[in-house]
Parts: structure tokens; sequence; C-alpha cells
């Protein structure tokens, strides 16, 4: 089978097309988000979902975090988180203020402002 | 002056300093090709009465003979480098009507290198897409399409504006950014040259943030020297970006040899990916033997996590993401959608104001940073990233630079692979590992796809040493000879 060669030639393991598999055919079922919680992280990230787009962004959301899930197979038991990509040392500085008094052209973008501040909604009953 | 907007960045800075052109006709022939290009949306915001000014004042310190490393050559910037007193959209309805008061230190290098602004080109929003499809001012036309049609190419994503700006002859060359492939890809789909430096090389301070361990500007050019010299211009070190390397920029352009003689070169096996078209196959093998006739040696290597980089990244990005993007908000700059209180101000502001893609990644990038699942999902990533990185380190104590494909297809129709967010991800299999690890890599345009497209081959080098990179992606820009305008410029 000249399907079967190629796989031959392939490192093992290594196959795009869990990656290319239609969304709604996820085979990790166990993944999947349901519209509670999806509507939870919508309220997390202050973003209003209609009632209507819950069921098919969760899944969506699903396929992706069940695509993910691969990970699972690396073993990093003892590996040490990654945080910073580039050994960069932080550099001391003299603790001056050197810019600053441009309270105009920073409320300019504002959808409102008033006199130097930000107007925002009330906030506080 | 015809036939000016044809010459490289390099040749126009020889012509200009020889004064053979002036920078006034240079920026009115690409202000011209600008206009004349409308139609591929490659710009949200044109800076004409900039670029003239510039330009003049270009003019005169060339008479003064006072020029900077690009003085007098226009240039475009991807938009979501904050320019100052011109709008930046990042790509986004959210930021609507947002002027930035302030510049980005890499822009800012490049004005007082005596660049001149055409304008803000367009992306995916956000930086977040591989197909500039993403966009809230609309999608980008690649100026290639298939030799039997005219249909509609996406150029690349997620900087898809400069690289078909670039690609078209419109600007001599252009900035972007990466932080997954977001250079490298559209290059490749546009048949010009682009490179991400190290992480660090250039500051990060002024461009809009999509994902902070990963973001990192660099440049479009239509040959590699003049790509090495747009990068040149824009590395530095930068007090205000606290993960800026300082270290001296090389005169990388000045320096390009294209030799490759005893340089080993990796060819890493897990880049052999099932289902890759033909075409990129035997590119990437006539890559590797142009190399070996300059004197390079090939080395097989491993980099066993390969596999793993793709969901790496789509924990890594989106959870930074969701952090960055909190800030808009509705409150100090942008749009904002009234509610009957402040919680339901953000929900529809944000709601309103961020397209599916956006919205997607966000709420990803909230889940896997939420409580319970922080440690399944982020920090486990971390883990994998550093297991990514090791297999870098690795292979770079036996091999000088890495040889790839940049991506596993040339460019595809506007509207294509656009329901099915994960196969749209896979544009970026070859692009994020490198990514992941912050290293310096490059895609040059080296043949065709089976469809008469062109496609890019990636050269990965070792952390700081973009000189290696260049000479390495010169000497296949040498052999390759590619030199085929996009069949959509007559």
């Amino acid at each position: 089978m000249a399907q079967a060669a190629v796989q031959a030639n392939l490192p093992p393991g290594w196959f795009t097309h869990p990656l290319q598999r239609p969304l709604n055919q996820s085979d990790r079922s166990h993944m999947s988000l349901d519209k509670a919680t999806v509507r939870r992280i919508s309220e997390l990230a202050r973003i209003e979902v209609p009632e209507t787009d819950l069921e098919p962004l969760a899944q969506e959301l699903s396929a992706i975090l069940g695509w993910i899930e691969q990970l699972g197979e690396v073993d990093t038991a003892d590996v040490a988180p990654m945080r910073s990509v580039m050994p960069i040392t932080h550099p001391w500085r003299e603790d001056v203020v050197d810019d600053g008094n441009r309270q105009d052209a920073i409320t300019r973008n504002a959808p409102s402002a008033h006199d130097g501040y930000f107007v925002v909604p009330r906030v506080v009953e | 002056m015809p036939g000016s907007t044809e010459l490289g960045l390099a040749e126009a800075k020889r012509r200009l300093l020889a004064r053979e052109i002036s920078a006034k006709e240079l920026a009115l022939a690409h202000l011209d090709a600008m206009e004349q290009a409308r139609d591929l949306n490659a710009f949200i915001t044109e800076t004409p009465e900039m670029a003239l000014e510039m330009a003049e004042a270009a003019d005169a310190r060339l008479a003064k003979g006072e020029a900077g490393l690009l003085e007098g050559l226009p240039i475009a910037i991807k938009d979501l480098f904050c320019t100052e007193g011109v709008p930046t959209s990042a790509g986004s309805h959210i930021l609507d009507g947002f002027t930035p008061p302030y510049e980005s230190t890499v822009t800012a290098k490049l004005w007082a290198a005596g660049a001149v602004s055409l304008g803000k080109t367009n992306l995916d929003e956000f930086a977040m897409g591989s197909s500039n499809m993403t966009s809230h001012h609309g999608p980008v036309r690649n100026p290639w399409t298939r030799p039997e049609d005219n249909a509609a190419l996406v150029p690349g994503g997620s900087s898809g504006g400069s690289a078909a700006a670039v690609a078209a002859r419109i600007a001599l060359a252009a900035t972007g950014t990466d932080t997954g492939g977001s250079i490298r890809q559209p290059a490749a789909f546009c048949g010009i040259t682009g490179i991400k430096p190290t992480y660090g090389r250039c500051s990060r301070f002024g461009i809009v943030a999509f994902a902070s361990s990963l973001d990192q500007a660099g440049a479009f050019g239509r040959s590699v020297e003049d790509t090495a010299l747009l990068l040149q211009a824009m590395a530095g070190y930068d007090p205000k970006d606290s993960t800026s390397a300082d270290l001296p920029v090389p005169d990388w352009a000045g320096s390009l040899s294209g030799k490759v003689k005893g340089l080993k070169i990796g060819i890493p096996a897990e880049y052999r990916v099932e289902g890759m078209p033909k075409a990129i196959e035997e590119l990437w093998q006539a890559g590797a033997d142009w190399l070996a006739a300059e004197g390079a040696e090939l080395v097989e290597i491993n980099l066993p996590h390969t596999k793993y980089a793709l969901p790496t990244y789509y924990i890594i990005a989106p959870a930074e993401a969701s952090s960055n993007l909190a800030r808009y908000d509705g409150m100090r700059y942008g749009l904002r959608v009234e509610g009957e209180n402040l919680a339901e101000t953000y929900m529809k502001t944000r709601a309103e104001g961020f397209g599916a893609e956006v919205k997607r990644r966000i709420m990803i990038g909230t889940y896997v940073l939420s409580a319970g699942y922080y440690d399944a999902y982020y920090l486990k990533a971390q883990k994998v990233r550093r297991r990514i990185v090791d297999d870098f380190e690795a292979a770079f104590q036996k091999v000088d630079a890495i040889l790839t494909p940049t991506a596993p297809s040339a460019a595809f129709r506007i509207g294509e692979k656009m329901d099915d967010p994960v196969a749209m991800y896979l544009n970026d299999v070859f692009t994020v590992p490198s990514s992941l690890a912050g290293l310096p890599a490059i895609s040059v345009p080296a043949g065709f796809s089976a469809e008469g497209l062109p496609l890019g081959l990636q050269v990965i080098g070792k952390a700081w040493d973009e000189q290696t990179v260049l000479d390495t992606a010169l000497a296949l820009e040498r052999a390759a000879g590619f030199e085929v305008l996009p069949y959509g410029l007559s």
C-alpha cells in the first residue's frame, strides 16, 4: 500500500491528520466542555456570548482542547517550566521619573474623558 | 519614474547615495504603485503626505551627505506597530479610532535611519491567523494567482499586508511581527524573503502585544540583502523592553557573503510529515543539494518533540493573549458599547469589538489559566516548551543551521480552510518550533508548487547567529534564482 510506505518512512507517531479531522469528530469526548462551562469562561473573559452560540462554541473549544491533550504523552516529570526563552538579566536603573505629565495625550483616545480624567460607568452604587 | 519600484532596497539605497534618483521620485513611484494596487487591500492606513514630507527631508539630508542607514527608502509598517499621530488598529474593530500618542521603538529607529513611511499594512486581527482573513479591515489578496485562473489567494498571515505590499512592488521592504510564523509563512506564500530574528533582538515596546514570550519584530524584503538591511535598522537594545537584549547589532548586510563552505546543515527527520505535497519535499531536497554543492555538509538530525510544538503553542499563545488583551475594556481607548452597568459594558464592548478567532483564543487562554486547570495546561506547556528548546540545543551541538520547508502548502484560496480552526493552525507546523525556542529563522523563496505558486525554504539558526542564517539563505537565493514576478502583476 502506498499509504503504508509513506508512513513507514515517518518517525513513529508523527501524523498531521488528527489536526485535519473535522471539529465535530473529536475522539476525546472526555475533554468536552459543556454549555455551563463555556458560559463561565465567557464571564471570566468578559465576553458576552449569546445563548445560541454556547453549544457551537463548546464544540469548537472541546475539539481544540482535545487536540492539545496529546501533550499528556510527553514525560515532563523532572522538567522545569520555561518562563523566559532567552537568559536575559534585567539591568538596574536609577529610580527616577523619566516620562510623564502627558495627561492630555493619554486621555485623548478615551471614548469619554473630562478634565484629564477617564469617564467610566458608575462602579459603586 | 517608471521602473524604480523594481529596484530592491539595497539597490535603491546605492542609487540614492549616488544621487541618480531622488527620495521624492522614489516615494512618488511607490505611492503611485500603492494607488494602482488598492484592490489587494494591503494597507489599512496610507500615509502619502507623510511619505512626501519624509522624502523631501531625506533629499535634504542626502544633499548634505548626512544619510542614515535607510535614508529616503519607502517602506511599509505592519499595523501592529504604534505610530505617533497615525491610526493603529491591530486589524481589530476594538481599536477603532485609536491614534497612538507615542511611537514604537522599532519604527522610531526606522524614521531616525531616514526611512520613508508609505502606510500601515493589513494583518490578521491582533496578529492571530495565518491567512489575513481575520482582519476587521477585510482580507488581503496575494499578488500571486494560480497561472490558470484569477481567483484570489490569501497572502498568508498574520503579516499578510506587509508581504503582499513587498511582493506587489508597492514597498521596497516592510516590517512584520512573528509569534508563530507570521513573517515566514506569508513571505513563503508571496514569494519574498522574511526573517524573524532571535527573541530579544528587536524591542517590543509599542508593538501591540499578542503573546509576549513569543512576539518578535522582523523584516520582509525581495532579497536576503534587503531583508538584512531593514532588520539591521530595526534591531537594538531598548531599556523600555525588559526582554530586549543588550547586544551590539552586527552589520549583517555588509557582512553577507553567502558562504556555506564547511557549515554543517541539519535536516530534521521529524519535519517529514505525512501528506506533505511532493513539490515541497522535492524543493527541500533541492535546497539541501544546493547547499551541499556550495560545500556545506548535510547532517541528519532529530528534533523529537516537533509534533508537540503546535499544541504547546496553542496553550502558551492563547494564555498570554487572554492576559494581554484584557486591557481592551472600552474605558481608555477604542470602542465602547454601553451596557446597564460596568460589567455589562465590558462584556458588550469585547463581544462586539473582537472577531471570532480572537474570542476563541481569549476563551481558550482564559480556560487554561483558570483555577484548577493551570497546572494541567499552562504549566505542562511550559515544560514541553523546555523539551522543544532542549531538542534544538542538542541539535546545535552538531550543526550550524537547520534547513526545513517554511509551510506545508502554497497559498490557498480566500475562503478555503476557514471552517476548521485546527486545520488552519497546521499552516504554522514548521515555523512554531523555532518560535517557541526563540531562534532566528528566515524564509527564502526557492521554487514552485504543482499549481505554479511560490514555495519557501526555512533556515533556522542558533540564538543571536542571524549572520549564519542570512548567509545560508543567500546561498539558497543564488542557487534558486527565484526571479519571477507575481502573475497578478503585469
